[in-house]
């Protein structure tokens, strides 16, 4: 076994190892710790990747001295590598997008808490990932539950604790259909091994007997990490969630902890069930109405928000619903597109929230749109950051949401009856897009009365002043293009990846 | 073509009412309601008071069904939405429990290679005489590993959730928590002095014959982690923090979680490249036996303990 094969075990421990390790340093320390944990995590990934597209197979990998019913396993595949460096290379750019942000928000002795949670998130989504086991994959998702409610709440006004509260439940609310539903599937087959479940359930589809309770095995986990990944109905904690919390946590939040569940849905699609029972089960025109009308009611919500924060974070609901709808194709290339969505709206989302804490940043902290007129002068790059945002959101080519939507509308041709209704959602949803982010954007250069900015107490912050924030805004913008320009490389890489999976 | 509305008509406008929009300045009661200028009144301290009490007044008001149709209207909506999805949600569940498998039958796949191994070959293979121990600390011990993380991570959000900071915000606190509970209860300290000690060494015995009898490290640390309450309670703060701070805590949990990691990587990492494992199994039944599972029982049971007291005080108190 070549050493690179470790790596993945190894990203899984030391992030582990990180969270208990930063409970007993200094927060400044634990800053320090978390940064290096997350680009050596970053790196071996990256490793792990190229490790997997030489060989051309993905392998599993031992977790103890027992083989994969008895013990645990987790699998690597090209897709599983490609979202642990994207997971990496966003988490990186949103913490180092907050520093300034974090010290303002977090008293100075919860510091280092701030870092014991993000250790064990980013520990949680790679293992999310990885892992080739339904019960360790519940496992991590409390991780990931607990950690994502204790960021929420380290900013501490009465609203984020009002969002974390509505936030635990739901996402309680959540976990608990996940893990009826793999008790239901246990049942049925007597296995929490992917590939061995999988096994059975195509000799019960075969068999008929128990086609009932697998289908509500199904529904169950499908609802319940709709509800994680806040689908449609099911978003009401996000707002407040993404809107109050500090800048590091509503990018990590949006961009990272929702996806993960979503692509620990995809795998329990293709690895646990199989993608044609899935896609004969009607559980799957479910999912396609309610990601088009969240598609079109996230839309709608965000125009009608007066503070940029939760504007935003109503687009993520519309964006969570494109996501579902191209799983709801019940198509390869629906599937497809929904992943690389998932990369390029966890790149673009986060980039858009770091640039907001910016415009707010030199309005005096706030987050209305009345203040942030001409703010795009006042801090130049998080300006320019904020409009490639907003383009790449709105689907402008040379950015990478023209890619996703274009993926969408392709998948959406080949499909039989499904066609119409996703290519008008599809329109009247950028429309609505268009409407709120370029009002945004024109009112970024509107220019400010100077007699205003002197009596609102704006200021002036220039590109070097801080060099980290802007040097994340840069890597974020830069990751954007290429995620535009060189579409081609990560698409055929989610393909070869889903064909591991089957 | 440029054209001067008068004001007033210009304001009725959808041009007008689109620039508000997208300036964000819109104004819920513009057009809706009229408006006029405040009469002056009388000195501050009782505009403060009239306002004080209008705006409690407003809130009772507000709340009041009988004053808010809208509201009363939507609860009785919410009701009747709530009672139909909780029915369709259980038949949708019950039909499903019901086509599952009779429960406890030989032929059902639950009992299939997976289980039969675990009882056949579990002595022999993890050398720990309670299978459950040896499933859950050597067949499965990722899952257990990120279960005791899950119970670290708990403590922590309960730590940004509830630690006070400032040292008077807790010396107030203790005050107030002193106010509805006798400093020096006379039968409470002689009974936790009789009892805490057998309550820390039964503890402990669970946590060490985990891999030999009922126990392990879960349930023992909840033992000494009741036990620590009940101390906590008779003697108060004063004499708990002389040994148990919550520097304490974090020193133990890291070290146990360390630990626990550390062995536990060595073995997967023997596991998974094939590598023969140092560690040997020991006799079975003896008390040093088993490879690793006393070890980790051990981490487990302290970050238990740790983490049973830790929310205690928190919630009592905010920080030690």
């Amino acid at each position: 076994m070549a050493f690179v094969q470790n790596f993945p075990f190894f990203c899984i421990i030391l992030t582990l190892f990180g969270g208990p390790l930063s409970s007993i340093l200094s927060g400044k320390a634990a800053k320090y710790v978390n940064g290096g944990i997350i680009s050596a995590v970053g790196a071996m990934n990256v490793a792990v990747l190229a490790f997997v597209l030489r060989t051309g197979e993905s392998y599993t990998y031992m977790m103890g001295h027992f083989p994969a019913p008895w013990g645990n396993e987790i699998r690597i595949g090209v897709l599983e590598a490609v979202m642990a460096v994207v997971f990496c290379i966003i988490m990186l750019l949103s913490m180092l997008g907050g520093i300034r942000e974090r010290e303002q928000h977090i008293e100075d002795s919860k510091q280092n808490l701030y870092y014991i949670m993000v250790n064990l998130l980013l520990s949680s989504l790679i293992a999310l990932i990885y892992t080739n086991d339904l019960f360790t994959a519940y496992v991590f998702v409390e991780i990931n539950t607990i950690s994502a409610c204790g960021l929420i709440m380290i900013r501490q006004n009465g609203r984020t604790i009002v969002a974390g509260t509505r936030y635990m439940i739901m996402s309680l609310l959540g976990s608990g259909m996940l893990l009826l539903g793999i008790s239901f599937l246990y049942g049925l087959t007597g296995q929490l091994l992917m590939s061995n479940i999988k096994e059975s359930v195509e000799g019960i589809v075969a068999a008929g007997t128990y086609y009932r309770p697998l289908l509500v095995a199904i529904g169950l986990m499908s609802v319940g990490l709709a509800i994680k990944s806040a689908l449609f109905p099911f978003h009401a904690w996000l707002p407040d969630a993404y809107g109050y919390s500090t800048v590091s946590s509503a990018a990590i939040l949006s961009s990272l902890v929702s996806k993960g569940y979503i692509f620990l849905l995809v795998k329990i699609f293709y690895r646990v069930i199989g993608f044609d029972i899935i896609r004969n089960s009607r559980i799957i025109h479910v999912l396609f109405v309610f990601g088009i009308l969240g598609m079109i009611m996230g839309s709608v919500d965000a125009i009608r928000q007066n503070s940029i924060r939760r504007m935003i974070a109503y687009s993520s609901v519309a964006q969570i619903g494109y996501i579902y709808m191209g799983f709801g194709l019940g198509t390869t290339v629906g599937v497809v597109a929904s992943l690389y969505h998932v990369i390029s709206h966890a790149a673009t989302k986060s980039l858009l929230f770091v640039a907001g804490s910016g415009l707010t940043e030199v309005s005096d902290g706030s987050t209305r749109f009345l203040d942030l007129t001409g703010a795009g002068y006042r801090h130049k790059l998080a300006g320019i950051a904020f409009t490639v945002g907003s383009l790449a959101m709105v689907g402008i080519p040379i950015f990478s949401g023209f890619i996703s939507k274009l993926l969408f509308a392709q998948a959406a041709v080949g499909h039989h009856y499904k066609t119409l209704p996703t290519l008008i959602a599809l329109a009247i949803s950028t429309i609505l897009n268009t409407v709120y982010f370029m009002k945004t954007v024109i009112r970024l250069y509107t220019p400010e009365k100077a007699a205003v900015i002197r009596e609102k107490n704006f200021c002036t912050i220039h590109a070097w002043q801080e060099p980290v924030k802007s040097a994340a805004l840069i890597c974020f913008i830069i990751v954007n293009v290429i995620l535009g320009l060189r579409s081609e490389t990560i698409i055929l890489m989610i393909e070869r990846g889903l064909q591991m999976f089957g | 073509m440029s054209r001067r509305l008068p004001e007033q008509e210009y304001e009725k406008t959808f041009s007008y009412k689109f620039k508000q929009w997208l300036s964000g300045e819109k104004d819920p009661y513009l057009g809706e309601v009229e408006m006029q200028p405040q009469e002056e009144g009388p000195d501050a301290v009782v505009i403060q008071k009239q306002r004080r009490k209008n705006r409690h007044r407003a809130q009772r008001k507000a709340l009041d069904l009988g004053y808010n149709a809208e509201v009363r209207i939507f609860q009785k909506i919410y009701k009747v939405f709530s009672v139909i999805f909780c029915i369709c949600l259980m038949i949708v569940l019950l039909t499903g429990v019901s086509g599952l498998p009779t429960f406890g039958k030989m032929e059902n796949p639950v009992n299939n290679e997976v289980s039969s191994r675990y009882i056949e070959s579990g002595l022999q293979e993890t050398g720990a005489v309670n299978i459950v121990t040896g499933m859950i600390l050597d067949y499965r011990a990722f899952d257990t590993l990120g279960e005791s993380h899950v119970l670290f991570i708990a403590t922590c959000t309960v730590l940004i959730l509830l630690r006070v900071d400032k040292k008077k915000g807790i010396r107030e606190l203790e005050e107030n928590d002193r106010v509805f509970e006798p400093e020096n209860d006379v039968i409470l300290q002689t009974v936790a002095k009789v009892v805490v000690p057998p309550i820390a060494i039964f503890g402990i015995y669970v946590i060490l014959c985990g891999h030999l009898g009922p126990g392990g490290g879960f349930s023992g640390g909840a033992i000494i982690g009741a036990g620590l309450i009940l101390y906590l309670n008779a003697f108060g703060f004063e004499e708990t923090e002389k040994f148990f701070r919550a520097s304490t805590y974090k020193k133990m949990s890291f070290g146990a979680l360390a630990c626990y990691a550390l062995a536990k990587s060595y073995s997967f990492f023997t596991g998974a490249n094939h590598i023969h494992s140092i560690i040997p199994l020991g006799t079975p039944g003896a008390i040093l036996s088993s490879g690793l599972i006393l070890i980790l029982n051990i981490c487990v049971g302290i970050v238990v303990a740790g983490t049973m007291y830790t929310f205690y005080v928190m919630f009592r108190k905010g920080g030690y």
